[in-house]
């Protein structure tokens, strides 16, 4: 009887959420947001798959399989807490706590910023953390060892990816100075991108893949339905993406991004598929789907700041620099297999300014776009760059000559991704 | 006439066709084969259990040429296959009874190029 009431008592000290329906109304677009997300890691899967050579399959399922798990399990471990510190800043405005976990007990079920859970937000933004480290795979494909490429995605989404995350979202400097990444063109994109750099950059190309002389040689997707099927899984996924950063199920802003994404992407198609037909002489699909992707990437930082005609623009802008960046970075002598860089970090980069451009909102700033853009730029590369030279120089970070060659799928795993067929290549 | 037959290894077909075409020899045929030699296989390994494979990818080409061009076609051939190691292949010389270009019906000599 008497530790009953005193049960009671303790109850009635935490106030009771409101699930109303205007509650659950909104806790559910988050929830429907956080599996659309899910849904772009088979699609990252199928379009590194298709893009690269079959022999080199099962390391690229197994690379996107683990870095799911591996995001997921850190962002619940340290990036969550890191990334949201709220009233628990180490340093304010730059360092939040580390290993703060998520069990926020009887009181932490809702957030006060918005109409949805604690464990609503915590899935929500899990799912982005995990996409921001598979955007690494991709561009060191088909050479990269795969526990250096293991250590480095559990360090950079453990922790680069939260601290940075912090600046802006989580309410640290970059806020202050007005800085708006609506969904993550910055924040997710850049940070995955500039590692991606920072990786090809120390990695080195695939074997074969720059003559002598420094010219490029093609080195053929093996699958492209299955880039083609990664790429528009990734636009489904991107419905959620941008669809539920809105952070409610406010009707205006969430249809007003539905058809800002969308029509950026539609944009972003058609303007890479004529600068491709242009420069190729004929229309190359691999870069008509990068272009999409470059359309998406180009509108997550101000989906629900800009009007559907500068959506047209930024995504058609996009969709001609990404095919325009494949080529200059293929120039330098840098080997991205699948356009990660391209893609996810000139686009990024290019989306986030674009917010200070084209934004419906006054206080959107070029100055303070460019600061962001600055800031995480050179965090993201020189903490990527750190991370992964050290792994190069005591574990390595590439597989041998005789390993590249005979495939990663025998070197890495011993299997086979299409046992029973005879796949042939000479590179 | 001969038929240059040689084994060799796939990523070595490039480098073997470029010292061919340096050696005037530009016709050939090319076709992927499974073969072992001395070059012992590897194992893989699926949800327990194992695989040998001992069954190589090789490619095989076929070049054929006047008894002029035999030597050059072979030191051309090894040239740009020998690596050293056990798997370079081997190259096996066979005489051609005829040769004959279906577009214009020559034999022989004219027809081998």
């Amino acid at each position: 009887m008497l530790s009953y009431f005193n049960a009671q008592s303790l109850f009635a000290a935490v106030p009771e959420p409101v699930f109303d329906a205007t509650f659950t109304v909104n806790n559910l677009w988050i929830l429907l947001g956080a599996l659309l997300v899910f849904a772009m890691h088979p699609g990252f899967a199928m379009l590194e798959a298709g893009l690269t050579r079959a022999k080199n399959t099962v390391n690229i399922l197994c690379k996107n399989c683990a870095i799911l798990a591996i995001g997921l399990l850190t962002y619940a471990l340290i990036g969550f807490g890191l990334m949201y510190p709220g009233e628990g800043w180490l340093l304010p405005s730059w360092i939040g706590p580390f290993f703060q976990g998520i069990d926020p007990g009887m009181k932490g079920q809702t957030m006060a910023y918005g109409d949805y859970t604690y464990y609503s937000d915590f899935i929500f933004q899990a799912m982005f953390a995990a996409t921001a480290a598979t955007i690494v795979s991709g561009a060191v494909a088909e050479r990269v060892k795969l526990s250096s490429f293991l250590i480095f995605s559990t360090v950079y989404v453990g922790f680069v990816y939260p601290l940075i995350g912090s600046w802006a979202w989580g309410g640290g400097w970059l806020k202050e100075l007005g800085f708006y990444d609506f969904a993550g063109s910055t924040l997710v994109h850049s940070v995955g991108g500039w590692a991606a750099l920072a990786a090809i950059i120390l990695l080195g190309a695939r074997k074969g893949k720059f003559a002598p002389d420094g010219k490029a040689q093609a080195i053929p997707g093996h699958n492209l339905p299955l880039a083609a099927l990664g790429v528009f899984l990734l636009w489904f996924g991107w419905f959620g993406f941008n669809g539920a950063s809105v952070l409610s199920a406010n009707p205006a802003a969430v249809s007003l991004v539905f058809v800002t994404t969308c029509l950026a992407a539609a944009a972003g198609t058609v303007g890479a598929m004529a600068t491709s037909w242009i420069i190729q002489k004929k229309p190359d699909v691999t870069m008509v789907l990068n272009g999409s992707l470059a359309g998406l990437v180009a509108i997550t930082a101000g989906a629900d700041a800009f009007t559907p005609s500068s959506s047209v623009i930024i995504g058609l802008l996009g969709g001609i620099l990404v095919v325009l960046s494949v080529i200059a970075i293929e120039k330098c002598r840098l080997d991205d297999p699948v356009g990660a860089v391209s893609v996810h970090l000139v686009c990024g980069i290019w989306g986030t300014l674009a917010v200070g451009i084209f934004s419906t909102n006054p206080e959107h700033t070029v100055l303070a776009q460019l600061t962001g853009i600055g800031a995480v730029g050179v965090a993201s590369f020189l903490s990527s760059f750190a991370i992964i030279y050290a792994l190069k120089k005591t574990l390595g970070i590439r597989v041998s000559e005789k390993e590249e060659l005979q495939g990663l799928d025998i070197g890495e795993h011993g299997m086979e991704a299409y046992s029973g067929f005879q796949i042939f290549s000479n590179q | 006439m001969k038929m240059i037959i040689a084994y060799i290894q796939p990523e070595r077909l490039n480098p073997v066709k470029q010292e061919l075409f340096e050696q005037g020899v530009t016709k050939m045929s090319v076709t992927n084969a499974l073969g072992c030699g001395q070059q012992g296989g590897y194992v893989e390994s699926y949800r327990g259990a194992q695989i040998e494979v001992n069954l190589l990818k090789k490619v095989r080409l076929e070049i054929a040429v006047s008894a002029e061009f035999v030597e050059h076609a072979i030191d051309a051939i090894i040239g740009g296959a020998r690596t050293g190691e056990i798997g370079d292949g081997k190259i096996f010389v066979i005489d051609l009874g005829d040769c004959i270009r279906i577009r214009t019906g020559e034999r022989g000599h004219d027809a081998i190029g």
